[in-house]
């Protein structure tokens, strides 16, 4: 398939926008997007965006240097986490989406090497109803969590 | 049917809950009788309420984008069904060639890619290893490990799928390219190339799923013909000339035994065909066929509905298939084993793979007269056959554009009674006293999986369960839980 080459690094925002807090990945990266403008950042961050993760999100992650998935938690302390995700060896399958960590696992089995470095960024989200709109302590962790990020790839990426 | 059940004070209550950290909420109370038999089952999908709400009051001309945010399962489908109605409320009577000829590209790029997640992600690990294989093992990289090349396919085919949503709708996600009246874009010479150049590799592997899920099925047919199989009638569009049809044409209803009930019914007067029954313990809707009632009147959609009922498919491959499926139904006409809506998803497929081949190959697709329009109008009606089964989309809009009503019936919904009843009749055979295992689990994880029902409406978080049975006897007490954690561990509390 024709793609266009990828930048070393890829944020990868997931949730459903119109899900109160489900949509703290999706507006992260469009917020990333409005601050990117016009900066270097362009030529190094791809910002993809879907409801969830799904087996075909494998083949974004090649070509990367480092991967970023950002979703929405519920059991999180407030306002956010960043860690180092390690393939998930024990998979589950009774839903139609996947973890992060099955798709570094699926990742690893379909190329027979591994996945890059991926980090899990998860924000603490409180309400996810159909039709509402960011909590006010979503919006507060979304800002924190974007200025998280910019610092980090700005500095050490 | 299970609603019928008397004296319900005397039932002892089994509760399975999928609280995935994705899925919205769905969950499955069995009631047991004093005799342990499964006399009622309930199965509870919460996220489906609101959906009328979220719609009411927003403008007409939104709808086919805001709708893609009620499921991330198959937002195409409610993109174009939404679509479809709002092209009557903008006149548009008929749109032009290449609107729908896009149109119809984007709905088999996502019927395809939505079929091949289910086997090669979803199913293949029960179908490939069999429903009591080791849960560690029975996943995806199960399937991997030990038939890479299927598990690749998998990959590949969904990424296919993908790419001909983006070139017809835009983008990989929150689609625009179908709007009021027709499409926002045709596809240039490049774009088809790049999809053409697929066509035969992706029809290829199509013919090796329907292969693949034809000899699992064939092999150990009388138990796969069993299980989890019930006795109901089918509901779908079918075309002009009674072929399979998934994007248009009229209602045909075929009852447990292959007769018709209705067909030809134009989809917007659903509502004098088809009923929706309220019950006090459910947010969602039971419809049934006006004609047979309420007891009798419930009936199954999507692939194996679809493939039931029509009298054939319109592509080669897909035809030779259908027939060698049929041909297993014998005299009763109709195939009601649950486990072959596998192996009628596959033809489906295999259809879709085929279609856009053809629709690729047809010059409609680099048309420029996109958009017709007509006389405005209040009502608006949308039918399609999403990935899982008829889609409804029905909406009425005031002199200034913005919705008054909106009422959406979608697949899951009307599989809910035939879900139901499979897992009813799958418990009744491994449900042993109260005591809740895990080969009860995974059995009727798999009569459920069969229908592909959608739970997830997009939302997620996560830190939650996928799957969770509660065993509560006649006076209320948890008597024994299980619970399967995402990571696919078994936590059993007696």
């Amino acid at each position: 398939m024709t793609q266009q080459r990828p930048r070393p690094i890829l944020v990868f925002g997931y949730g459903n926008p119109s899900r109160g807090d489900d949509a703290l990945g999706p507006e992260l990266i469009e917020r990333l997007r409005e601050v990117m403008k016009g900066t270097p950042l362009v030529e190094r961050i791809d910002l993809l965006t879907d409801f969830q993760l799904q087996i075909e999100h494998i083949l974004d992650l090649a070509g990367r240097e480092q991967v970023i998935f950002v979703d929405a938690a519920l059991s999180l302390a407030e306002p956010f986490e960043f860690k180092l995700l390690a393939p998930d060896e024990s998979i589950s399958y009774t839903t139609h989406a996947m973890h992060p960590a099955s798709i570094i696992k699926l990742y690893a089995d379909h190329f027979s090497k591994a996945a890059p470095p991926c980090h899990m960024f998860s924000i603490r989200g409180h309400q996810f109803e159909l039709g509402q709109p960011l909590s006010r302590e979503g919006e507060v962790n979304l800002n924190d969590a974007l200025g998280f990020l910019l610092k980090l790839i700005e500095g050490e990426w | 049917m299970t609603d019928s059940s008397k004296n319900k004070k005397n039932l002892k209550r089994t509760v399975i809950e999928p609280l995935t950290r994705v899925e919205g909420h769905g969950k499955v109370v069995l009631l047991q009788d004093e005799n342990n038999r499964i006399k009622q089952v309930r199965f509870h999908v919460v996220e489906f309420r609101g959906f009328e709400k979220f719609i009411q009051g927003r403008p007409y001309w939104e709808l086919p984008v805001l709708v893609q945010r009620l499921c991330g399962i198959c937002p195409v489908s409610h993109h174009l069904a939404a679509a479809k109605a709002t092209d009557m409320l903008v006149g548009a009577q008929k749109i032009t060639p290449t609107a729908e000829k896009i149109r119809r590209l984007m709905h088999f790029g996502q019927t395809l890619q939505s079929h091949a997640l289910h086997l090669f992600h979803l199913s293949a690990p029960d179908l490939l290893f069999g429903f009591d294989d080791e849960v560690n093992h029975r996943n995806i990289i199960g399937v991997i490990n030990d038939h890479p090349e299927i598990a690749r396919q998998g990959v590949l085919l969904r990424k296919f799928g993908q790419e001909v949503i983006r070139h017809t709708a835009g983008k990989r996600v929150h689609g625009t390219g179908a709007v009021p009246g027709g499409v926002n874009k045709s596809l240039t010479i490049a774009e088809r190339d790049e999809l053409l150049g697929q066509c035969d590799q992706v029809i290829e592997w199509g013919i090796g799923a329907v292969a693949l899920v034809k000899r699992i099925y064939l092999d150990k047919s009388d138990y796969h013909g069993e299980f989890a199989t019930i006795s109901s009638n089918m509901l779908s569009l079918s075309g002009q000339n009674g072929e399979l049809e998934i994007y248009d044409g009229t209602l045909r209803a075929k009852d447990a035994a292959g007769g018709t009930i209705f067909d030809g019914v134009d989809p917007c007067d659903y509502s004098n065909y088809l009923g929706e029954e309220v019950r006090s313990w459910s947010y969602m809707k039971f419809p049934f066929i006006r004609d047979l009632g309420t007891e009798a009147g419930w009936y199954r959609v999507g692939p194996l509905a679809r493939v039931n009922n029509c009298d054939r498919i319109t592509t080669a491959l897909a035809e030779k298939e259908r027939l060698e499926f049929k041909a297993i139904a014998g005299e009763s006409l109709i195939v009601q084993s649950t486990l072959a809506y596998h192996w009628a998803r596959m033809i489906e497929l295999l259809y879709c793979a085929e279609s856009i081949k053809e629709l690729l190959l047809d010059d409609d697709i680099h048309g420029s007269e996109l958009i017709n329009k007509g006389e405005r109008q209040r009502l608006g009606f949308g039918v399609i056959e999403a990935p899982r089964g008829t889609l409804f989309h029905h909406y009425e809009v005031d002199d200034d554009g913005l919705v008054e009503r909106a009422n959406l019936i979608v697949s899951t919904t009307q599989n809910n009674q035939a879900i139901n009843e499979s897992i009813r009749q799958v418990a009744n055979h491994y449900l042993d006293g109260q005591e809740l295992t895990e080969p009860l689990l995974n059995q009727i994880e798999v009569a459920i999986r069969a229908y592909d029902p959608c739970l997830s409406c997009a939302t997620h978080a996560l830190g939650k369960m996928p799957l969770q049975i509660e065993l509560v006897d006649a006076h209320g007490s948890v008597v024994d839980r299980i619970e399967k954690r995402t990571s696919g561990d078994i936590n059993h509390h007696c």
